[in-house]
């Protein structure tokens, strides 16, 4: 492994004329990348973003871990009797409100990357259309997926005992990640719309937040007034908490988990092709 | 065209609005295959938008083209197959390393693992780039980053090239390399569309030339039928005294002609279609009391052109905002 200088290399010797005309005439074509192939290339492109700035982990690590020690040891007591008592509550919550808002971050990562000209060269390359967003997006998926581990292995190390063990807690990440990933196509299209990295994450927190918090992620809506605990139920994330927190506990219901499929399917289905659609007109 | 090699560019009355902005007014372009062409114009002209419209990144509002006969719009994924584009920006990503920017390339071009690796380790080196291979691309230097920008534009050779700006904001010397891997390029078979701001680029290695103004294109040939036409070079002065300016420029217009103001207040340019006019002109000068402080008989540059294609200098050509990367804003 070389490590890498910061300082400007200056001096480099030039081309050498004869291997570039080589070079220039030893290819043939090779058959066009397949769609799969060209969209995982373009996730060992995020891959190796994350490896040459780890720093950009920071924020799926640091926040998680705030999060569930302010909320555990801040409301706890007060919510639940016990902070014991209201980690089982959190926990799972928490675990979907990091990785929801981590996908903002591909939305602002994405209008980041079309200021930089390597953006046009994909563009003009014979691939599978979608494939810098999905590969970018699975990718991202791998961000998500540590922001989960963090949160868990925080909650284990603080007394969380999911009830349906391992398997239950793989299969909440699981479907965490699913949903991430549907959600991420709307935070792409705003990505695509608005001008600049700052309105982008604006834009994506004005909307992310309000339905995190008006959700079951803290509070049991049994104990709020009517026509917000109406809205509460019926938000999608909080849909998507329940089934997190019934595959840890092993009491999940089946139509919860179908609902947050069904939701995920149908925002990809709308903002996938969008979002492909403003990438490719740029 | 009297030649009867097939065109690699067919483009007729291309059109491009941006809102209000008018890009790209009906331009028509004819390439043959094997030669290098150049778009020559002031920033805001047109050039970048034509480019991206022939590299499918755009679509035009009206005309069509075709390159290596298809269809840009039609059929533009075969374009895409056949063609490869070197931005105004650099088209490399700054977050990887060299080497990893040619593997990207490579594989998503189609190549294998093994054969993506090969090719980006040849063209490294080929590319006077092997010792800088495994560090970040932002610590690149000017002229690497473009070698590096046209190493991944013939990680599969491409039958046509786009090169838009190809040495802007290089030295001389990075210039120079850059300017002898294109002739590379051209010996191995490749048409290339080149776009830039200095005639001297053009004059060194394009075959043929369109200069476009406003969107349009005013006026097309070799560089030296448009050399001819604005008369082969231009006599520079520089005065002693600011305030004899308005004299030595009554003095070059009656002895010269077209006479054009520089920014420098002491400095004013005439063309000069040859050396023995110029130098009895520079007598007139000291004839009528000028005092001068130096001058030179060179080449005409883009802003001489422009004076006697069009009657005005090239940085008063219309501000076009689109032109680089400016996102087309859906309605």
């Amino acid at each position: 492994m070389t490590t890498t200088p910061t300082t400007e290399i200056r001096s480099s010797p030039g081309a050498d004329e004869a291997a570039v005309r080589k070079a220039i005439a030893s290819t043939a074509r090779p058959p066009r990348a397949s769609a799969l192939s060209a969209a995982f290339t373009f996730g060992w492109r995020g891959m190796l973003k994350v490896k040459h700035v780890p720093e950009q982990l920071l924020d799926v690590t640091i926040t998680p871990v705030m999060f569930v020690l302010m909320f555990t040891y801040l409301f706890g007591g007060a919510v639940a009797g016990s902070t014991a008592a209201y980690l089982d509550y959190i926990l799972p919550g928490i675990l979907v409100m990091s990785v929801l808002f981590t996908t903002v971050y591909s939305g602002v990562a994405l209008n980041t990357d079309l200021t930089k000209g390597v953006v046009d060269r994909f563009r003009s390359l014979p691939i599978w259309r979608p494939a810098p967003l999905v590969g970018s997006l699975l990718g991202d998926t791998v961000r998500y997926l540590i922001a989960g581990t963090v949160i868990i292995v925080l909650g284990v190390i603080l007394g969380y005992r999911p009830g349906a063990g391992v398997t239950g807690v793989v299969a909440a990440l699981a479907l965490v990640i699913t949903f991430s990933f549907g959600l991420s196509w709307v935070f792409t299209t705003m990505g695509l719309l608005l001008r600049t990295p700052n309105a982008v994450m604006n834009a994506g927190f004005m909307g992310i937040f309000p339905l995190t918090f008006l959700s079951n992620v803290f509070v049991d809506p049994a104990t709020l007034p009517g026509p917000l605990e109406a809205f509460v139920k019926v938000n999608p994330i909080s849909i998507l908490v329940n089934a997190s927190r019934g595959l840890m506990e092993g009491t999940a219901s089946a139509g919860d988990i179908g609902i947050v499929l069904a939701t995920a399917a149908a925002l990809t289905a709308v903002f996938a092709p969008l979002t492909t659609r403003l990438y490719r007109r740029g | 065209m009297a030649s009867q090699a097939p065109l690699a560019i067919e483009a007729t009355g291309l059109v491009k609005d941006f809102g209000e902005t008018r890009a790209v007014d009906g331009v028509d372009l004819a390439v043959r295959s094997g030669s290098v062409y150049g778009v020559l114009g002031p920033n805001g002209a047109g050039k970048t938008t034509t480019i991206r419209i022939l590299a499918t990144l755009l679509r035009p509002d009206a005309g069509s083209a075709r390159v290596l006969g298809y269809d840009i719009v039609e059929e533009a994924d075969s374009v895409r197959s056949a063609v490869s584009l070197t931005g105004q920006l650099a088209s490399v990503d700054e977050d990887l390393t060299g080497r990893e920017n040619l593997i990207l390339i490579g594989r998503l071009l189609g190549l294998k693992r093994a054969g993506a690796k090969a090719r980006a380790a040849e063209l490294l080196e080929a590319f006077g780039l092997a010792e800088a291979a495994a560090r970040l691309v932002k610590n690149y230097s000017g002229g690497m980053r473009r070698r590096l920008d046209i190493a991944a534009s013939i990680v599969v050779t491409p039958r046509l090239m786009f090169l838009d700006e190809p040495t802007a904001g290089l030295d001389p010397r990075s210039r120079n390399q850059v300017w002898d891997i294109i002739r590379s390029l051209v010996a191995g078979g490749t048409t290339i569309l080149l776009c830039t701001q200095y005639l001297e680029e053009a004059d060194q290695l394009a075959d043929g030339l369109a200069v476009i103004d406003r969107g349009k294109v005013i006026a097309e040939g070799t560089p030296g039928q448009l050399k001819a036409s604005v008369g082969t070079g231009a006599l520079h002065v520089r005065l002693l005294d600011p305030d004899q300016r308005t004299e030595a420029e009554r003095v070059l217009g009656r002895e010269l002609g077209a006479v054009h103001l520089d920014p420098d207040p002491a400095a004013l340019t005439a063309q000069c279609s040859d050396a023995d006019r110029g130098a009895e002109a520079v007598a007139a000068l000291a004839r009528s009391g000028v005092g001068i402080a130096d001058f030179s008989l060179g080449q005409p540059s883009l802003d001489e052109v422009f004076l006697a294609l069009t009657g005005h200098a090239a940085e008063e050509g219309p501000p076009e905002q689109p032109e680089v990367i400016e996102e087309e804003q859906p309605a």
